[in-house]
């Protein structure tokens, strides 16, 4: 069947500002929107930029919004957007992040937001001769959050970062929790001041657009409120302890 | 413009990372990776990394080196491979150290699976020797060196294309690069410089590798003069999904799923009648597409894309969720099935290149039969070749090589970087990339490189697949030289210079035809069937006559073949059966 795909424009050598491009391609219901999007490449107009790598959804370089949701391109199917034919499908970058071309946004803040909240085991002990132990049951208590693969797809969709945006966003916090829930880490601590700074967990009102927008079907907005009761549990302690 | 560093790594997945921790920490050094660093498809890795813990049975790193040599058709130099299986063991536990999220035993240790052709005492029955984080093994190997290396504040540049190496008669000097962003090109000055630059399954038209494996470190060697060894021998892995070629764990074998044919019949037990569906892949690909040829694929039209089952409907809700949940949401998106209540259709994928640019075991560059080094120049990973998977590779060991070597190889740079004097860059350095840039952008009309893509992908997939036949790999050959040829014609669309990934495309598929000619010709002569490489016309290993690496080196439109030892001295070469 035929899609028409109507892809948001932008060039920085020539725009000044964006357009919209409708590209007719014939598709079929089984494939990506990134195989689509390949074709249209190779076959119809060489100058469209996107990011792309693995193709099935674990490398985290072809979140885009498709159709307003934010999503990989590799893990939506024509038919989720598409089932009769000569449907429009809208593709446009992700949101909160300065578009650098056509799909491509600059996710600098993106990385320095993760970066900022130590995503990496912190314990100064030194490490026994053979592995640390841990439980199955103490390992499966961060298990979805080790999923995340930087996508910025939450990032994009979060609506708090519409008015606030410079808010720690969904996919730091996550990275953060990762650790703050693994039985091996001692960073809680130093982890503390980014986290529970008034632009760190706190903005976050449960819109779950975060959780919705996850490929990855991390409990996004669940691990968020379970970051903030950390952060109540070791403040009360703190205060009992005075 | 242009920058000075100590050391320049050039790929950011597992073997780039493990060794930019250890030269980063005593060298002024740099990573240039083509895509963010967590993009590299190291994290694609599913099923896990071997080591001997004996955390669930018992098992021996001479077992695992042994399994190894017999697994590569023993084309391995085995006593790399001892090696490699000896470090495995503090590599693991490196790993968990730094916080790699493996499951779990009951008793708290790291968790153990079996993996195809991983054996107790010496081919006896499987042995559960792969360490797993459910099916996100390279996942999280590629998370914990990138979260390292934050710690440890390793300096990226981010999306940068490599286009050169610089040498100066044997010594390396340094790369060329273009930034993405702004399609500027840097000059990287360095002593020393490592590729890790990862596989090239994109010469395929199925395959389980990202758009971004398209051999980029092979082939700026081949092009300065290096050799490249075994390029003939490039794995199919049995279980791709159909069509798709999205790789489809071997841990689903190793938790118990079975291949089956439309007969139901697990047809493995008549191929491999000890190891059944846990033989090497090799075989396991081999098997399938006898079953298909012989009309006993699903469909049994006996068409190159029919396929078979692979039944995990056994194994289980739970085990499918808690150890193979990412196999499970693959299906469920690309295939709309859940693996818990009917079989995968699957095919094999392309999906390793046991060969590359040749190393020893401290990764340095080794360009001929006597160990003559290019000094300061480095390869690990998928991209270079110690060997240790010699004609095929075993499921697990491609992690484990980049932990291991990864490691070797950053630590012997940094002593490396503490001798001698630099070679210092020269001032034309960069004529050959802007002469190939300007053609690639010049206001002429060519063709697009679209057809040529396509065109390189299937005849490779055709002519230098699964079986290979003289007449086919002939005609490949010609048709790739076509191709290049073409090539010299091609002109991109795109000519601005912010993110033109029109002409990055162009790039890609510039080193895709060179190693496609290169791993055609080698494959051509090589007239014996030996792991990987199965030829119809000469179906048996033949060791008096082909137990030698092959070193291809690229002159102009031909491709020069010699031939290196292979290193034999632990164990003699037997019939390899399962």
């Amino acid at each position: 069947m035929d899609i028409i795909l109507k892809i948001r424009r932008f060039n920085p050598e020539t725009d000044t500002e964006s357009r919209y491009q409708d590209f007719r391609i014939e598709a079929e219901p089984d494939e990506r929107i990134l195989d689509v999007l390949m074709r249209i490449k190779r076959f119809q107009d060489g100058t469209l930029g996107f990011r792309k790598s693995c193709a099935h959804g674990v490398c985290g370089s072809d979140a885009m919004r498709i159709n307003g949701k934010d999503r990989l391109a590799c893990k939506t199917l024509v038919r989720d957007v598409a089932q009769h034919g000569e449907e429009s499908v809208l593709i446009e970058p992700l949101r909160h992040l300065p578009v650098e071309r056509d799909l491509i946004v600059d996710q600098t803040a993106f990385f320095e937001r993760f970066r900022s909240v130590k995503p990496f085991l912190i314990n100064k002990e030194p490490p026994p001769e053979r592995e640390r132990l841990q439980s199955p049951k103490e390992r499966m208590a961060f298990d979805d959050a080790t999923n995340c693969i930087l996508c910025s797809a939450c990032f994009s969709a979060c609506p708090i970062l519409e008015e606030n945006q410079s808010f720690l966003g969904p996919a730091a916090v996550v990275q953060a929790f990762r650790f703050l829930a693994d039985s091996r880490d001692k960073g809680f601590e130093e982890r503390l001041p980014v986290l529970n700074a008034s632009d760190g967990v706190w903005p976050c009102q449960n819109h779950f657009e975060c959780t919705r927008a996850c490929p990855r079907a991390i409990k996004i907005t669940k691990r968020i409120n379970e970051t903030k009761r950390m952060i109540e549990a070791y403040q009360k302690s703190q205060s009992e302890n005075k | 413009m242009k920058h000075t560093f100590d050391a320049i790594i050039v790929g950011s997945g597992g073997s780039g990372l493990y060794a930019a921790l250890e030269v980063s920490a005593k060298a002024k050094t740099a990573v240039l990776s083509k895509v963010y660093p967590v993009r590299s498809h190291t994290g694609a890795a599913q099923g896990g990394i071997s080591a001997a813990l004996g955390n669930v049975e018992a098992d021996d790193p001479r077992w695992h080196a042994f399994d190894t040599v017999k697994g590569g058709d023993y084309l391995v130099d085995q006593q790399a491979a001892m090696l490699m299986a000896e470090e495995a063991v503090q590599a693991v536990y490196d790993l968990e150290n730094r916080g790699l999220p493996f499951n779990r035993t009951p008793d708290g240790r790291i968790d153990q699976r079996r993996f195809g052709g991983h054996t107790r005492n010496f081919g006896e029955a499987p042995v559960r020797r792969a360490c797993y984080a459910a099916d996100r093994t390279g996942h999280m190997i590629l998370q914990t060196l990138y979260q390292q290396c934050i710690k440890n504040g390793v300096h990226f540049y981010d999306e940068y294309q490599v286009l050169d190496l610089a040498l100066k008669d044997n010594q390396c000097a340094g790369v060329v690069a273009l930034q993405l962003s702004t399609g500027e090109i840097h000059v990287f000055e360095a002593k020393t410089v490592l590729f890790a630059t990862g596989g090239f399954g994109r010469m395929f038209k199925i395959t389980s590798n990202a758009y971004a494996n398209t051999g980029d470190g092979p082939a700026i060697c081949a092009r300065r003069g290096i050799p490249l060894q075994d390029m003939e021998f490039f794995q199919f892995h049995p279980t791709g999904i159909k069509g798709l070629g999205i790789l489809i764990s071997e841990a689903v074998r190793g938790e118990g799923g079975i291949l089956r044919n439309n007969r139901n019949e697990r047809f493995m037990a008549r191929f491999a009648p000890t190891l059944l569906d846990l033989a090497p892949r090799d075989m396991v690909s081999r098997a399938i597409m006898t079953e298909i040829r012989s009309g006993n694929g699903i469909r049994g039209d006996r068409k190159i894309d029919d396929y078979v089952h692979l039944d995990a409907t056994h194994l289980g809700k739970e085990t499918l969720q808690s150890k193979l949940p990412d196999i499970t949401d693959f299906c469920k998106t690309y295939l709309g099935i859940d693996p818990a209540e009917n079989p995968i259709p699957v095919l094999p994928t392309a999906h390793y290149g046991m060969g590359g640019i040749p190393t020893d075991t401290h990764g340095r560059v080794v360009i001929d039969n006597k160990g003559t080094l290019i000094h300061g120049l480095y390869a690990v990973g998928e991209c270079a070749c110690v060997s240790v998977h010699g004609a095929n590779r075993l499921g697990t060991n491609s992690l484990l090589d980049l932990v291991v070597f990864g490691r070797r190889a950053g630590r012997h740079m940094a002593d490396y970087v503490n001798h001698g004097d630099p070679a210092g860059i020269a001032t034309d350095a960069t004529d050959f990339s802007r002469e190939w840039i300007t053609r690639l952008t010049a206001k002429k009309k060519g063709p697009h490189g679209g057809r040529i893509f396509d065109k390189m992908q299937r005849t490779m997939m055709e002519k230098v697949g699964i079986y290979r036949t003289e007449t086919h790999m002939a005609r490949a050959v010609g048709e790739i030289q076509t191709l290049r040829e073409r090539y010299m014609m091609v002109r991109a669309e795109d000519r601005r210079n912010a993110f033109n990934t029109d002409l990055l495309e162009l790039i890609e598929l510039g080193n895709l035809l060179d190693l496609s000619l290169i791993t055609a010709v080698s494959a051509l002569n090589r007239r014996e069937s030996r792991g990987a490489h199965s030829r119809e016309d000469y179906p048996d290993r033949d060791d008096p006559q082909w137990l030698k690496h092959t070193l291809a080196r690229l002159e102009k439109d031909d491709v020069g073949l010699t031939y290196k030892d292979v290193d034999v001295s632990l164990w003699k070469p037997k019939p390899r059966t399962y």
